[in-house]
């Protein structure tokens, strides 16, 4: 099957097409956010990390920047620094370079402070501009496509109908030769015997049980019940009772395909298909996760109503709650509560949502982009140094 | 006569609760389909919270989606409301270790 995309020269295909211009490290936000306002079509990638993270908790924020820099929703990346930070932004330039798109790098240090590298920076990225602002959309596989499966702000209608909905659309793009990603490790708590046993070999299976040991332990080491944390106050007062029921219902995203793949934080995923990524359940870090994995756009269900985006690609804001789809009406693309109301079929809904998808992997705008959002956060496994 | 509108969900067979598809007052018939007929609810509760439809004792597994989501912690009755005040999660149990 094919749709409107723009293709990038290593191959992927973006489903936007972003001037990005990206921070290497918090002390370079404001500088950043400074150069992207003066450049209409800019995308803007900020985060509070980048400097004095140790060993893995540093590689995993790299590997993050890496990854945003160089998803196929970008055309080409400016990337600020300020110059003694422990993240190398010569590197995102170089692994942006060697896929075959424009990148550049302004340093605060070697400018002279924040007014001469705004200035730099934006005189940079208006020549960027014109090179790649004017590419166009062209007809491309939906093969190419990495669909996020996000859940935030879950209610008890999210796993009885927005999340099967979901799942249902995520098998229809895998049957098309499309991958999906499935995150949120501590939502696999109480869940994981059943998704170990959808791994496409018994490697796949250990896999996925580690991870959820591994949350689970660490979790734990913080001495209190993770009920009240996960399942948050509103999930609870959403009618979820545990992590295991919460789980049963994030499950339900993955649809009933084989799982191919189980990737780490922010890694790009080798296989096609269902693809497991190891994520906190909190929405936001998960997504820039998902993102810097190479997804191209979010499939986001919520119970209880979020209007979260993201910076780099297009949140597709799906709700089972009717009294969330009319309250919260200017932040949900898809009204998925007839399925809870027992008054349409999951293939008929799935229907409507996988039709929705095409149009916004064209270019339909979707609310969170006509509304701005642009929230990210980088998940951190060690403490600031 | 009026036809019932259903109310409720029992996701699973061998689930021993229901979930709440609509807002519902106190001694609300429980209609749905695969639960049992007569069961009323004990309280007003919101959509998306929770109803034994059979008597649960202390200690019990909690079943909704055919699979063990928690257990009781104390003796629940039909059409009484399940959530955080009468079972616990069994996972992610930091505060007993």
């Amino acid at each position: 099957m094919k749709f409107m995309g723009y293709k990038r020269p290593d191959g992927t295909v973006g489903v936007r097409n972003y001037l990005l211009v990206l921070s290497s490290v918090i002390c370079a936000n404001h500088v950043s956010r400074k150069i992207s306002e003066a450049v209409p079509g800019t995308a803007l990638f900020v985060h509070g990390n980048g400097c004095g993270q140790l060993g893995a908790d540093g590689e995993q924020t790299q590997r993050t920047l890496d990854g945003i820099a160089k998803n196929p929703n970008i055309a080409a990346v400016l990337v600020v620094s300020l110059g003694c930070e422990g993240s190398s932004a010569e590197r995102i330039v170089e692994n942006v370079k060697a896929t075959g798109r424009p990148a550049a790098h302004v340093r605060i240090q070697d400018r002279g402070g924040t007014t001469a590298t705004i200035k730099a920076g934006i005189s940079v990225l208006k020549e960027m501009a014109e090179e790649c602002l004017s590419q166009e959309r062209e007809e491309v596989d939906i093969r190419d496509l990495v669909v996020s499966l996000e859940c935030g702000g879950s209610d008890a209608t999210s796993g009885i109908s927005a999340n099967p909905l979901v799942g249902w659309v995520s098998d229809r793009v895998i049957s098309l030769g499309a991958t999906a990603i499935l995150s949120e490790t501590p939502e696999m708590i109480g869940a994981e015997h059943i998704l170990s046993g959808r791994g496409v070999d018994p490697g796949v299976g250990k896999k996925i049980k580690e991870i959820v040991k591994d949350v689970e332990k660490s979790a734990n080491a913080m001495h209190v019940d993770l009920r009240g944390t996960n399942p948050t106050p509103g999930n609870i007062e959403g009618g979820l009772s545990s992590i295991e029921e919460k789980s049963m219902g994030c499950l339900a995203k993955a649809g009933s395909s084989k799982v191919m793949e189980v990737v780490r934080y922010g890694e790009i995923p080798k296989s096609r298909g269902l693809v497991i990524m190891d994520t906190p359940g909190f929405d936001v870090e998960s997504v820039t996760g998902m993102l810097a994995g190479g997804s191209q756009v979010i499939l986001f269900t919520t119970g209880r109503g979020t209007p979260v985006g993201a910076p780099i690609a297009p949140v597709i804001k799906i709700t089972g709650n009717p009294k969330v789809a009319e309250w919260m009406r200017e932040n949900i693309d898809f009204d998925a509560s007839p399925i809870t109301l027992g008054k349409e079929s999951l293939e008929s809904a799935g229907e409507r949502l996988f039709q929705k998808l095409l149009y916004v992997i064209s270019g339909e705008q979707t609310s969170s982009e006509v509304l701005g959002h642009t929230e990210t956060g980088i998940t951190r496994i060690g403490p600031s140094v | 006569m009026k036809k019932a509108i259903i109310n409720c969900l029992r996701v699973n067979i061998k689930d021993n609760v229901v979930t709440l598809i609509k807002e519902i007052t106190v001694d609300e018939e429980l209609i749905g389909k695969d639960v049992p007929s007569g069961l009323r609810s004990c309280s007003s509760l919101k959509l998306g919270h929770k109803i034994a439809i059979g008597d649960i004792g202390e200690g019990d597994r909690i079943i909704k989606y055919g699979e063990t989501i928690g257990y009781a912690s104390r003796m629940i009755e039909p059409g009484e409301h399940v959530h955080v005040h009468n079972m616990v999660g069994g996972r992610g149990r930091g505060d007993l270790e």
